[in-house]
């Protein structure tokens, strides 16, 4: 624990801390450019020089280490000299170009050139041109306003596991740049828009859309994946302008995937905004009224047996409590959140969290990744596993699909033979996590998205057991979900009651004409060509696959829209908020479904969101917990010993720029998926 | 002047072969085995003794570098990392040829040297970093290192003392910066030669991540006969602190351009006057010396007269003795010119890496450009002194402080020139506008 003095004030910082962090500890400012906490140190901006006694020339304060009786000056003459000096070269040829440049307002140097520079320039000779480059669909570059920080390159070379941007040529001449002309395949490139402290990567689809002043900025949460990203929404009423990330250091650090950043231009398409109803087989038009009563009519005298509901990936937990207190009431045990068909068991909460946490994946020394891609399925749950790869701590092994997910790590088999192996203490790996402190094992959907899906539960179950992963506060067993309404549904019981039918049997019973009514609450991922005659109603956000078959559209709100809560992967319990109203006559969920208990003569008990959430917290006590850290789940027997097929394990995602409606008709993520996913497959040759 | 007995590079002229047979006549290769059984500490201590400064420009005592090298103990045993020992012949300094007329004729110096340097260091694997554009060097440093193996100087149980040592010769691609020792070592390793942040320094982690000296050609060159003939043999040459023999290149404006072992602190004028004919028209037509190479700032005549050839006196000057390249300038000299052209050079050697070298660096050159014609103001002199005093110092490695030194030292001396030739281009200018 050195002590040093920074401007007269004793300090005293961890071991290894850096000048700089001692001197934010000691409350001064320190002015930087290439510096950022997350990325390795470059030193190259040289605009936190300070002058530290008994060194020759000032320092760099981010590269150097903290000594016990160093004397720290940041606001000497020699500091100011050095300050001054560095911003006077940074802005010589940098373009000034600030009224037209997306930056503007939210620009580290503009801010630090306010505080730390020259009024005026001195240099009176040509300006360096940089040609720009194209980096696909999401960045767009402005080199010219490059300060060669090299925070972008850092980024895509250490966080996201791309080795694809790079400094090419020297000195004055020096150019960021992806070697050959080429977009950046990462899923996390959005984040280099964040880190370039000035205006040369931007974002493409936001360019010249807005100013940061304009905007009214809204906490939430994203519900493209999973893993709960704490974002924030930029918006201009009626729209939302873009999506950045927010600081959580246990759920995504300060990153986000570019689906989360670039599918709200999805928001902006295809909506629903007034109710419908099938008339004469095409849809037409109607008021909520008129859409109520064709619910109503349709139902009047039905039991309960012949009436199904599946709740999709992006509802809220309030919606669905409401749906499904909706279907209690209408007597109706068949309800699922589980379009997929995972075979997943509500009954323990251990057997579908991701019992670590994304944090608990830094203290991990070996992993078994069983049927997932977790690089698309949650790019940021992969960003954490390679961040403690790359600490060399890590030892990762995959059973399932066989691709590059940014770490190296043994491919031990395609299925769950292999996966019994480990389980029996046959496969070699076994022995790795039996000695390893803190063994992890992430279990994908694509493991549990099928017919023997309980018996491969079963046997991670068993691999957990046997293999030494729970002991005295670690779990590590890790399901690995895709959609973020899963484990809220999953937690309030959004599952067949006694007798009920689970999805597939839904969708066998409508085949058959043994379930009459389907409610489709925002499930789009389903077969609709085996509802058979069923009368479908669909709630949703979107005119996709489930709008279009449905007889009544009940148009809810999206993620931006409403306020609700979201239980990410972890059993994180967090809440959207409303960033803007919903277009039209569309209105947020719960509201519709307690308007639509009304008109059914059954009308549920809460008519105030927060009675809502009163109502979530006595099924569920976690519901209460919002915003904190998920208390371990007891342990429990679940799944099921059975066979396996010998089938190999798949991801569920085929396309990670278009896995739900929002995405779907988002342009931004169609460009990227002609580009980056349809592309991929294809050799030098092609076209 | 230094008598024949006591230079360290006998074929430095290779006026005889430069292969084993004739180096062991010259002395080469005598009694290693001995010195190495003398073991790692009398090496060291002995290196320190002598006062030998690095050769490669800044100086640094080389006794002391090399005891910054971990040394595993019974008590202590090391973290298990080798160390290694990393020869700069990476020389690209402009005005700079003593390392390439050492590997070109008396490489054996340079091999004998990696191995006693190796002991010294506890390194038992060495890296020579080449010039890339050395193409003929390198090969004959090649053979010299073949030959050595062969005759079972290097390799395993080197010259039968029992000590193992490999040395291996690795052609740089051709960037001034990579004689930067940081920015060496990234090469080395297969990176773009860019210096790396000091701390940590290469002795507790540099090639590899394990420790590593990095000396320059002649600094390990004289090693052998500093060890051979005692320390206090080499010390007794020059003043305290600045001991030994060098070697000088003379160039530029002189009679008899030439590369000349002499001792340090020899004063200037008779280095020129005696090695290498006397300046071109006779010593009062000296206009300007550049005394250690490009990097240091020149020194007008009236200094010259006096000045000792030693690091102190030269740092006295403000200047420095850098690797002692001595680049003459008489009367005839455009020195405006002169230092643009070699803000040209830095500029264009920048790495890019740091903002004050990267930005600067070309806006000195392209004012310097007009400064060469005249095309400026009086005030922008000013602003030219004032932009390369915000270069200096303010960033990772030394190359922007050699960039600004130059351009310094000519603002320091021949500042009427300077705002002679401006007003000489504004009445010119006036004449022509008014015609």
């Amino acid at each position: 624990m050195p002590k040093l003095t920074v401007d007269g004030k004793v300090v005293e910082v961890p071991n290894g801390a850096t000048v700089l962090q001692a001197c934010e500890a000691a409350g001064a400012e320190i002015p930087r450019f290439c510096y950022h906490e997350r990325l390795s140190i470059a030193g190259n901006c040289r605009m936190c020089l300070v002058e530290i006694e008994k060194t020759p020339k000032p320092q760099a304060s981010c590269a150097m280490p903290a000594a016990e009786g160093m004397v720290v000056k940041t606001d000497s003459a020699i500091t100011k000299k050095a300050r001054k000096g560095v911003m006077e070269f940074l802005l010589i040829n940098h373009p000034l170009d600030c009224p037209i440049c997306d930056q503007g307002g939210e620009c580290d140097l503009q801010d630090q050139a306010m505080a730390y520079g020259f009024d005026r320039g001195r240099f009176d000779e040509n300006k360096r041109a940089v040609p720009d480059k194209d980096l696909g669909p999401l960045v767009k570059t402005s080199m010219n306003r490059c300060i060669h920080c090299t925070r972008c390159i850092r980024f895509c070379t250490e966080v996201a596991g791309v080795e694809e941007l790079g400094a090419t040529f020297r000195g004055e001449h020096m150019e960021i740049t992806t070697y050959v002309e080429k977009a950046l395949t990462s899923e996390l490139s959005g984040n280099i828009i964040d880190l370039c402290p000035v205006g040369a990567l931007t974002s493409k689809p936001y360019a010249f859309v807005a100013r940061p002043w304009e905007l009214r900025k809204t906490e939430s949460i994203d519900v493209h994946d999973a893993v709960g990203s704490n974002i924030r929404l930029d918006a201009r009423p009626p729209e939302v302008l873009r999506v950045l990330p927010r600081l959580n250091e246990a759920v995504n650090e300060e990153w986000i995937s570019d689906k989360t950043r670039f599918a709200y231009d999805g928001l902006k398409r295809q909506r629903l905004d007034r109710p419908y109803v099938r008339i004469n087989g095409t849809l037409q038009p109607v008021s909520w009224q008129d859409a109520f009563v064709a619910i109503a009519a349709r139902l009047r005298n039905l039991p309960g047996s012949k009436i199904a509901a599946i709740a999709g990936d992006l509802v809220d937990a309030e919606a669905m409590m409401a749906l499904k207190d909706l279907m209690q009431a209408l007597g109706s045990p068949n309800i699922d959140c589980r379009q997929d068909g995972a075979k997943l068991d509500a009954s323990t909460r251990a057997a579908y969290l991701f019992n670590s946490g994304i944090a608990g994946i830094e203290q991990a020394d070996a992993l078994l990744l069983v049927g997932t891609n977790p690089r698309w399925e949650a790019p940021l749950v992969n960003a954490r596993i390679r961040k403690r790869w790359l600490t060399g701590k890590l030892k990762i092994a995959a059973v399932g699909p066989q691709l590059d997910l940014t770490y190296k790590y043994d491919y031990l088999g395609a299925g769950p033979q292999t996966l019994a192996d480990v389980a029996s203490g046959k496969h070699a790996f076994a022995e790795v996590l039996k000695n390893a402190k803190n063994p992890m094992i992430i279990v994908g959907q694509g493991a549990l998205a099928r017919t023997d899906g309980a018996a491969v539960l079963g046997l991670a179950r068993q691999v957990a057991e046997t293999c030494g992963l729970i002991k005295d506060g670690w779990n590590g067993f890790n399901v690995l979900h895709t959609a973020a309404a899963r484990v809220g549904g999953l937690d309030l019981g959004f599952v067949p009651g006694q007798g009920g039918r689970d999805v597939a049997g839904i969708l066998e019973g409508a085949g058959k004409g043994e379930i009459e009514v389907v409610y489709l609450f925002g499930a789009d991922e389903i077969d609709t060509a085996k509802l058979g005659k069923a009368f479908v109603i669909y709630q949703g956000h979107h005119g996709d696959k489930g709008a279009h078959r449905a007889d009544v559209v009940l148009p809810g709100a999206a993620y931006t829209e409403k306020n609700g809560t979201y239980v990410n992967t972890e059993g994180r319990v967090q809440q959207a908020r409303v960033a803007v109203f919903p277009p039209g006559e569309a209105r947020e969920d719960w509201k519709i479904i307690r308007a639509l208990s009304e008109a059914l003569g059954r009308k549920l008990p809460y008519d105030t969101l927060a009675q809502l959430r009163g109502r979530l917290a006595t099924v569920n006590p976690v519901f209460a917990r919002v915003g904190e850290k998920p208390a371990a789940a007891a342990w429990g027997a679940f799944g099921q010993v059975g066979t396996t097929t010998t089938a190999a394990f798949v991801s569920p995602i085929t396309n990670f720029y278009m896995t739900d409606p929002i995405t779907r008709c988002s342009e931004t993520m169609a460009k990227c998926s002609a580009l980056l996913v349809a592309a991929s497959g294809k050799t030098g040759t092609h076209g | 002047m230094l008598q024949d007995k006591d230079r360290i590079f006998t074929n430095l002229y290779g006026l005889q072969p430069w292969q084993l047979a004739a180096a062991r006549k010259r002395g080469n290769w005598d009694g290693t085995k001995d010195i190495i059984a003398k073991g790692r500490d009398w090496i060291v201590t002995e290196m320190k003794d002598s006062g030998l400064r690095g050769r490669g420009g800044a100086g640094f005592p080389t006794g002391m570098k090399w005891s910054f090298m971990p040394k595993a103990t019974p008590e202590k045993p090391g973290d298990g990392r080798p160390s290694y020992l990393v020869v700069n012949a990476d020389e690209s300094e402009p005005g700079t040829c003593k390392d390439r007329d050492i590997i070109r004729n008396d490489p054996h110096t340079l091999v004998e040297g990696c191995l006693l340097a190796g002991v010294g260091l506890g390194a038992h694997a060495g890296y020579i970093y080449i010039r890339g554009e050395f193409v003929n060097e390198a090969k004959v440093l090649q053979a010299a290192i073949d030959e050595a193996y062969a005759a079972g100087l290097l390799g395993k149980n080197a010259c039968g003392s029992g000590y193992d040592f490999d040395l291996y010769l690795h052609r740089g691609a051709g960037a001034y910066i990579c004689g930067e020792e940081t920015a060496l070592l990234e090469s080395l390793e297969g990176k773009k030669g860019q210096p790396r942040l000091k701390p940590p320094f290469p002795a507790a982690c540099g090639l590899y991540g394990c420790p590593t000296t990095v000396n320059n050609v002649e600094t390990i060159a004289v090693v052998p006969t500093i060890l051979r003939r005692g320390a206090a043999w080499f010390a007794g040459f020059g003043r305290p602190k600045n001991s030994g023999t060098k070697i000088f290149c003379i160039q530029g404006h002189v009679n008899q351009p030439c590369n000349v072992e002499e001792a340090m602190s020899i004063p200037l004028k008779e280095l020129i006057e005696k090695h290498a004919g006397g300046v071109r028209g006779g010593w009062d037509n000296l206009m300007a010396v550049i005394p250690g190479g490009s990097s240091t700032p020149c020194i007008p005549k009236s200094v010259c007269d006096t000045v000792l050839m030693d690091f102190d006196a030269l740092r006295d000057a403000k200047s420095g003795l850098g690797t002692a390249a001595v680049i003459v300038m008489d009367k005839s000299t455009d020195i405006i010119y002169a230092i643009a052209r070699l803000s040209q050079f830095y500029k264009h050697e920048s790495c890019g890496q740091c903002t004050p070298c990267r930005e600067g660096l070309g806006w000195v050159w392209r004012v310097m450009l007009r400064m060469v014609q005249g095309r400026a103001t009086i005030e922008e002199i000013d602003t030219l002194e004032e932009v390369t005093r915000e270069i200096e110092g303010h960033t990772i490695c030394a190359l922007a402080d050699g960039a600004a030194w130059p351009v310094q030292g000519l603002i320091r001396h021949f500042r009427p020139e300077m705002e002679a030739r401006i007003k000489a281009y504004k009445s010119g200018a006036l004449r022509q506008a008014a015609e």
